[in-house]
């Protein structure tokens, strides 16, 4: 549990240029919450690029090794079938069967890998501080300095973009 | 001089909205109770769904000999459905996936419906081969899992077993496409809802989102990557339906431009079923500031190109048959024009064809009227195509001491009509329970071609500072809003 003090804004322009303001202050961003995914956020408050691209590619590359060998296997090695003479291990025959099974993985695993990075899980509870945020108030949470004569820096920054309100939570 | 410049873009949706109205608007049809209209359509839906039903029950505990079908046509009614089926499907993945890829942002008034729309249409299409099999308990043998029967494994040579597993694929990665687009607005009908079963169920399947940016940060990415997952799959879905004829070695079947064909085909017969759909949702649901005039023009447009690609494929099918020295190839083009299913061939050049070209008239598209009825039109034609393409071919084949003509029975006219039951009863649920418009997206585009409020934060000096003056506690059991 962090503490952290919430500011709700009425735009996006708002919390935009209150998060980039934050990080120009040396302040802690811990999240911010907000109806729609706000473009340039990401970049205003330093998020590094998601990493699941590479989950994707590693399950889509697994799924058609897998799926291409075990093709081969089935049809080749362990039953040969004759069908009108064709041959046995005629891998053009085995794309197709091969590409969806890489989508499938490659799809399917990249969603269960997005669900359990970021803990969004079957009857998990939603904090009822941010309830706003899913309709149309944008949340900017910070971490609570130490220093009290921060926490002024914070509520001021706060106030100059226009913070509808301010509120102190724990996260 | 003060010079004014026009706004670059024009505004997405109509009316001047806040935030605030989106969530309301889109929410009111499924927080208030269903209207007389929504139950009259979603009874005759039902009633439609038990017919088939009951015809599908029928069929199978009787067998295949309900059917229409003879010895030389093996395939008609149930292929064609489900080809028509399938095709339906694919413009909820192009308005989702291709046209994302491509940055068009009207789509995002309409993506979650047409997604919908795909996936209840994908469920119809795999019903169908699923009947087919006549022992449709024992479908689970199209899975290659090990068996008593050696193991013998499947054919993975077969087109049949690739249509299988795209048809799988396809579906699974529509239902989690459209699951994913769903979650920030389950959330937000959550957050709306009493406290009661329907918060409980809410809050159990938005899976705790609670507009985290970080979590909104992965889930642009994961977009992204569904988005370049699916957009070669629905290409590669209808590709495969189509190998399933163009593997054979029938004469009007067995021809290479058929992957190609197929997909321009899938994706206007499911721009026009999304047109079907959404000109009168829009009217009944009050969503017309959503899915404006200009949406309409858009897909208009799609609708326009895709009936040229078809148009285009027609001729050349034709002309390269014309052209070739095989006799069977000629016969088989000729018989499909002028044969006994002549009639429905001019039903499906007229309607997929010739009618469309009305879209490239902009007072035909923005006639809101004029382009549902086309819709029909289309629908009808698309139909007609798949039942002209697989029909004739069989009827006709190399012998014709084995020609013999196909009427479908009243069995099957059942299951067809079943299957539009199945799909408009999903549709309508859907309509009532689940938020039409992806609501978020909506949020996301609201503000283009609109001026936004100023940027630059207030003046300091004016502030009046007092370090915790503005700071509230806040035990986290009340909303922040204010």
């Amino acid at each position: 549990m962090k503490r952290v003090l919430v500011g709700s804004f009425a735009t996006e322009e708002h919390i935009l240029g209150a998060a980039r303001a934050a990080r120009e202050h040396g302040l802690r961003i811990a999240d911010a919450y907000t109806p729609y995914a706000v473009h340039g956020l990401d970049r205003a408050m330093g998020l590094r690029p998601s990493r699941l691209p590479w989950v994707c590619f590693g399950l889509g590359l697994l799924g058609a090794v897998f799926k291409l060998a075990f093709q081969f296997w089935a049809m080749a090695v362990d039953w040969p079938i004759n069908v009108g003479g064709k041959p046995w291990n005629s891998l053009p025959a085995y794309v197709p069967v091969t590409f969806e099974v890489m989508v499938l993985l490659a799809g399917l695993g990249v969603v269960l890998a997005f669900l359990l990075r970021c803990r969004l899980l079957p009857g998990k509870q939603a904090t009822p501080l941010f309830r706003g945020a899913t309709d149309d108030t944008f949340l900017l949470a910070l971490e609570r300095p130490e220093d009290p004569g921060d926490v002024s820096v914070v509520s001021q920054l706060f106030r100059d973009f226009h913070a509808v309100r301010v509120a102190e939570s724990e996260l | 001089m003060t010079e004014v410049y026009p706004p670059l873009r024009q505004p997405l949706v109509a009316g001047d909205k806040s935030l605030a109205d989106v969530t309301q608007e889109v929410c009111a049809p499924l927080e208030r109770r269903s209207t007389a209209l929504w139950w009259l359509a979603f009874l005759a839906a039902l009633s439609l769904l038990a017919l088939g039903v009951a015809a599908v029950y029928y069929q199978v505990t009787t067998g295949i000999g309900t059917w229409g079908l003879n010895r030389s046509v093996g395939w008609a009614f149930d292929i064609t459905n489900f080809v028509f089926w399938i095709g339906i499907g694919h413009a909820g993945t192009l308005i989702s996936a291709i046209l994302f890829l491509f940055r068009q942002r009207w789509r995002t008034a309409v993506n979650r419906s047409a997604e919908a729309m795909t996936i209840f249409a994908v469920t119809c299409a795999g019903l169908f081969p699923v009947i087919h099999m006549g022992r449709p308990w024992l479908f689970y043998w199209m899975l290659p899992i090990p068996n008593t029967r050696g193991p013998l494994w499947i054919n993975f040579d077969s087109a049949l077993t690739w249509d299988f597993f795209a048809i799988t694929t396809y579906f699974l990665i529509s239902l989690t496409f459209w699951y994913v687009g769903l979650l920030p607005d389950l959330a937000t009908v959550r957050d709306r809802a009493k406290p009661g079963w329907r918060r409980r169920l809410l809050a159990f399947v938005s899976l705790g989102w609670n507009g985290s940016y970080r979590t909104w940060h992965r889930y642009e990415t994961l977009y992204l990557l569904l988005a370049g997952l699916a957009t070669p799959l629905v290409v590669s879905v209808h590709s495969i339906v189509s190998m399933d004829f163009a593997t054979s070695m029938l004469p009007g079947w067995h021809t290479t431009i058929f992957p190609p064909y197929f997909v321009a085909g899938a994706i206007f017969s499911g721009m026009a079923m999304v047109l079907t759909l959404m000109l009168i949702a829009r009217k009944v649901m009050h969503l017309q500031d959503y899915i404006t005039v200009r949406h309409v023009d858009a897909m208009g447009k799609i609708v326009l190109a895709t009936s040229c690609m078809v148009g285009l494929a027609y001729a050349i099918e034709m002309f390269s048959a014309l052209l070739s020295p095989n006799p069977y190839e000629q016969f088989t083009f000729l018989n499909r024009a002028q044969g006994p299913l002549g009639w429905g061939y001019a039903i499906m050049v007229t309607c997929n064809v010739l009618l469309p070209q009305l879209l490239w008239l902009r007072r035909f598209r923005t006639n809101l009227a004029a382009v549902w009825v086309l819709s029909i039109f289309i629908n009808v034609g698309m139909w007609f195509e798949r039942f002209v393409i697989i029909t004739t071919s069989l009827e006709r084949d190399f012998l014709p001491s084995s020609w013999a003509d196909y009427a479908p029975t009243s069995i099957e006219l059942a299951t067809l009509a079943g299957s539009f039951g199945l799909f408009f009863t999903c549709f309508l649920l859907f309509c009532r329970f689940l938020p039409m418009i992806a609501i978020a997206e909506i949020k996301g585009v609201l503000r283009i071609g609109r001026e936004g409020p100023a940027v630059e934060p207030r003046d300091p000096a004016s502030a009046e500072a007092s370090a915790l003056a503005g700071v509230s506690r806040l035990d986290g059991n009340q909303g922040v809003k204010p």
